[in-house]
């Protein structure tokens, strides 16, 4: 059985022996931005890509490219934190309630 | 650093990795440095391999219950780097005081009210004792701006040979009681106000990295948070007063070790 498979109703003897992980960074395929209440909303045209915010995620959610420049957030696993907001000096990033449109 | 990195069946690890108690971070690393030299030695892995060993422990673990380990682990001269991450309490088991936390500070187990003004003790000044165990590398940051102080101390940590030591304040939005997305806020306090200078001792040799130009009052790093909040009610101002006060001390404590072991 894969790891990860395993759920809180996992009965025991179907659990890895040892409670051994046998994949490296399998911890990608656990989405937690479903904990989020609150969502940052990206505002690209008052973006100067002064590179303040993707540093302060603590989930890593502000993906950089190749040009050095940030895209749209992660919503895979951006929990609303609310950080990257208060750093940004141009209003770039709206914190909105989840659910609003 | 497990309930953040590794919850069963998932691990953010893409490295080898020990989950070990906490207390015995810094035993089990060294354990296992010390297997990787004499594996070395024995020629079963060769020679020019370069493996660095990190341990990450939090304040409980590193300040109270682990200190013994560690202590050991810095004086045998591993080829190791310890990181404490200090939030200034157990907030993972529901903010239990440390050693770490500061003076005044309302925890479950230092509640602050009629018959204590919260935690009665001053903070240990953990850095200072790994500089006593005379470490080539010991430094003291925190996640400012753009995080160049933190990855700079990182660096010279990991590429020093030898027993590192990094310290670094980690804000808790529940246990301290501020606004979540404060963070940076309340770490740009922390510095400003001299609560948490930031140093680094190389060989003995102490460098305070960053100075304001005009320290912040304390009040300004104790307001947004809520474990101090008595302190600001009419008849404790003496709290506040001696809370600056141990401040102002350390760091003038700090600027004077500065100046003794830069002396030529």
């Amino acid at each position: 059985m894969s790891e990860c498979k395993i759920s809180k109703d996992t009965p025991w003897q179907e659990l890895t022996i040892g409670g051994n992980i046998y994949e490296a960074g399998n911890a990608m395929e656990f989405k937690t931005g479903d904990w989020r209440s609150v969502k940052p909303v990206f505002l690209s045209d008052k973006c100067k890509q002064c590179g303040l915010c993707f540093p302060v995620c603590p989930d890593d959610a502000i993906p950089v490219n190749k040009d050095q420049k940030r895209e749209d957030f992660n919503y895979d696993y951006c929990k609303g934190c609310g950080v990257c907001s208060k750093v940004c000096p141009f209003g770039a990033i709206e914190m909105k309630e989840e659910g609003d449109e | 650093m497990e309930v953040s990195t590794f919850i069963y069946p998932y691990t953010a690890w893409t490295d080898s990795f020990v989950h070990t108690a906490f207390e015995n971070a810094a035993a089990t690393l060294s354990g296992a440095e010390a297997c990787y030299q004499s594996m070395k030695k024995q020629g079963k892995l060769p020679e020019d391999s370069h493996t660095k060993f990190i341990a990450f422990g939090g304040d409980g673990g590193t300040y109270d219950i682990g200190l013994q380990s560690l202590s050991g682990a810095m004086e045998r001269g591993h080829d190791m780097v310890y990181v404490c991450y200090d939030n200034g309490a157990y907030m993972n088991t529901g903010i239990q005081r440390s050693s770490a936390t500061p003076k005044f500070a309302d925890t479950t187990t230092t509640p602050a009210g009629t018959i204590i003004p919260g935690k009665m003790q001053s903070r240990k000044d953990l850095a200072k004792i790994m500089v006593g165990h005379h470490l080539p590398y010991v430094a003291q940051t925190i996640a400012l701006n753009n995080f160049k102080d933190l990855y700079e101390k990182a660096e010279k940590a990991i590429y020093t040979e030898g027993p590192c030591f990094v310290n670094v304040l980690a804000p808790c939005p529940r246990g301290w009681g501020y606004a979540t997305e404060d963070l940076m806020k309340i770490n740009k306090l922390a510095v400003e106000t001299c609560y948490w200078p930031l140093y680094e001792v190389i060989d003995g040799k102490y460098k305070v990295n960053y100075k304001p130009a005009k320290k912040l009052p304390i009040e300004e790093f104790l307001k947004p948070q809520k474990r101090f909040k008595h302190m600001f009610k009419a008849g404790n101002e003496w709290m506040i007063e001696e809370f600056q006060k141990e401040v102002d001390a350390r760091w003038q404590e700090l600027l004077d070790l500065e100046e003794i072991t830069n002396k030529e």
